[in-house]
């Protein structure tokens, strides 16, 4: 590793061999807590759900750790430090979107489900072409968020070890890949739960040590840190206001309400955030999870605020730009301005381990949906061994983290933050719908079901393929030019797929002949508000 | 209320009989497959969903939820659509150059962490209490 991190760089911050030290330091210590709280992982509740042990604070902080990725970390940051404000509007739409989860998801999912979002579909509507589509739409949108991370991966390791060349850049991530793979084999969840404990703990722990450092060279105080970032700024003191990346057009604005949408609908059909709530022993401790995660997450984003804006004032966003990762480096190249050398390296080892540490929950959450609905669900009819069952998830697992590696190593070059909206839109309108009209409307059918989560997806999925995302722009995944066929002229497809989803979902139980079953209806409202037939989990 | 009484068949499986610790690799509930807790049959909840406590549990939750749900909906977007709409005023100052639009964007976070400490504490003292008492009485285990 060392020889490839030693070949030419012309753009190099820090010294490769102590990043990589650092970072390895991070993985010997994961791997340890991985392989230490594994256990036996025998039974399907302590793969999937971790024996149901964990305390409300520790999966918070645990669901923290899954959520706030390096589209958080990184991506926010860069945003505000090359565009300003537009940046913070984006952590916004991340924080205020689980208030959702808390109030409406929270509870009733952690009541009336086992490992997966189909469970919860599944109890509702008993009909195996359900399970199905919500396994393919959990697939799809883990799989989106996957690709955003280790695009992520592969701007950070130029960055990070120096490696330029793609062949490298390219081996990097496939050890990235690996380990994760490792991390979810062993550690099944109650070892990734573990690994997202201490990796939410180190990565708040730094940005908050950052954020009081860049506040201490404005002397403490807000004001003068933003004038000086406003000062440094080519855009003065419009970057403090907002409209600089999304105030261009009428078509941008649009695309900043669509994606305002999707992010605040987003959160509460993440498959990964939904799949943690099943990791505590009641309801309750889910509840009081989801609370100890809005602290963590709004507290966080709260220093990326700072970490932005001083990232502009210290290091400018010229220099953030020129940097490979674009705005995405502009966090650790700030911890260099400010640490010099070392703390650039935790810094980067720290982002770095939020990307495996993600890619590792996104992993396990795509495990779980293709082995516990896919498999044990629909090939096994619900009757597949314990045994039998884990090992399938173990198999996908080792497939859907090369499908990320190989996925990685093309994406890379793109905004992770944008990538990640993507993701989220997809999440609000193939997940969400389905799951609220199952949990608390008394009609829905399994027809409902079928269309709004086939809907949601191909609306979603094809308005980004037609969008200026793939053709057609200077910033599209197909370079060429002259290939066009962007019809929809928004990024952010939110704004028509999550209502036409809604939609489709109300019309297919409308239409449906069949009645809604009643009883059904009822034993899921009982069961939801009341946690009667829930599984319990153990005292961790 | 004849349905919540406890019932002769079912006497072994109270609340605490299925508290097996974490480390137990079968706990009781996965024995014979899917069946995860002693529960009423599909017929029993119809009963429990039309009791009174039931009633007051989903009235009680849907008073907070509903309307706070909304506002803060609206009050999220609001901001976003000023933000996107009316970006000059975001830039008034308030002071130095700490602007509406960052104010705003703080009270964002305030909002969000208040409504979810009161959410919590109000569903502690509200809706825990009751859905408690409903759960124990069904999992006293009766077959209608």
């Amino acid at each position: 590793m060392t020889g490839l991190a030693a070949t030419g760089a012309p753009f190099t911050v820090g010294t490769p061999a102590l990043n990589f030290g650092i970072f390895a330091f991070f993985v010997v210590v994961t791997l340890v807590i991985a392989v230490s709280a594994a256990g036996r992982n025998r039974s399907t509740n302590d793969y999937y759900a971790g024996g149901r042990a964990f305390t409300g604070w520790q999966n918070g902080i645990a669901i923290g750790g899954d959520y706030l990725s390096a589209a958080s970390f990184l991506g926010i940051a860069g945003i505000i430090a090359i565009y300003g404000y537009d940046g913070f509007l984006y952590s916004i739409g991340f924080l205020v979107g689980w208030l959702l989860v808390l109030m409406l998801i929270s509870e009733p999912f952690r009541n009336t489900g086992r490992y997966t979002m189909a469970d919860v579909l599944d109890l509702r509507l008993k009909a195996p072409p359900v399970r199905a589509a919500a396994a393919v739409s959990t697939l799809t949108v883990s799989l989106f968020y996957l690709l955003a991370q280790m695009a992520g991966a592969g701007a950070l390791v130029s960055l990070l070890l120096g490696v330029n060349s793609s062949v490298g850049q390219g081996l990097v991530v496939a050890v990235v890949g690996i380990l994760m793979i490792f991390y979810v084999l062993v550690g099944g969840m109650k070892g990734t739960t573990w690994v997202q404990i201490v990796k939410a703990t180190i990565l708040a722990a730094s940005a908050a040590v950052t954020t009081v450092w860049v506040l201490s060279r404005a002397g403490f105080s807000l004001p003068s840190l933003l004038q000086h970032a406003a000062a440094s700024s080519p855009a003065g003191t419009r970057v403090l206001g907002p409209g600089l990346e999304y105030g261009v057009s009428t078509t941008t604005k649009l695309d900043f309400v669509s994606l305002a949408l999707a992010l605040v609908l987003g959160t509460a059909g993440l498959p990964h955030v939904l799949m943690r709530l099943y990791t505590v022993p009641n309801a309750r401790e889910a509840r009081r999870s989801v609370v100890w995660t809005i602290w963590l997450v709004g507290l966080f984003y709260l220093c990326t605020l700072l970490l932005g804006f001083g990232a502009m004032w210290l290091v400018g966003g010229k220099r953030i730009l020129a940097a490979p990762g674009g705005g995405d480096s502009a966090v650790p190249l700030l911890a260099d301005k400010l640490g010099g050398t070392l703390l650039f390296g935790i810094v980067a080892a720290v982002a770095f381990a939020t990307i495996l540490a993600v890619v590792a929950g996104l992993t396990i959450t795509a495990s779980a949906s293709f082995a516990h609905d896919v498999y044990a669900g629909l090939v096994r009819h619900g009757e597949a061994e314990p045994g039998d069952e884990i090992r399938v998830a173990r198999i996908t697992a080792v497939v859907i983290g090369t499908v990320a590696v190989i996925g990685g190593i093309y994406a890379k070059g793109i905004e992770v933050a944008f990538l990640v909206g993507l993701a989220f839109a997809i999440a609000a309108s193939a997940n969400l719908p389905s799951i609220l009209y199952s949990l608390f409307w008394p009609r829905f059918t399994e027809r409902g079901a079928l269309w709004s989560i086939y809907g949601g997806l191909i609306t979603s999925v094809g308005l980004i393929i037609f969008s200026p995302v793939v053709s057609g722009a200077s910033s599209s995944l197909i370079t060429d030019r002259h290939v066009n066929f962007a019809f929809f002229p928004l990024n952010n497809p939110g704004i028509v797929a999550i209502p036409v989803a809604f939609f489709l979902g109300w019309l297919g139980t409308i239409t449906d002949r069949r009645p809604a079953d009643s009883a059904r209806f009822a034993r899921m409202q009982v069961r939801a508000l009341t946690g009667v037939g829930a599984e319990r989990g153990g005292r961790a | 209320m004849s349905l919540f009484q406890p019932s002769r068949g079912n006497a072994g499986s109270t609340a605490d009989s299925y508290q097996s610790p974490p480390w137990s690799d079968a706990p009781p509930w996965h024995v014979g497959g899917t069946a995860p807790a002693p529960q009423p049959s599909a017929i029993g909840y119809e009963a429990v969903r039309a009791s009174r406590d039931f009633w007051t549990i989903q009235r009680r939750y849907g008073s907070f939820v509903r309307p706070v749900c909304t506002l803060f909906i609206i009050w999220y977007f609001l901001f976003v659509m000023i933000a996107v709409f009316a970006p000059g005023f975001m830039r008034v100052s308030v002071f130095g150059d700490v602007n509406v639009g960052l104010c705003f964007g703080v009270l964002q976070f305030v909002s969000t962490f208040a409504i979810a400490m009161s959410y919590r504490h109000w569903a502690r003292r509200r809706l825990d209490p009751l859905s408690d008492r409903l759960r124990h009485r069904l999992e006293g285990g009766q077959e209608p």
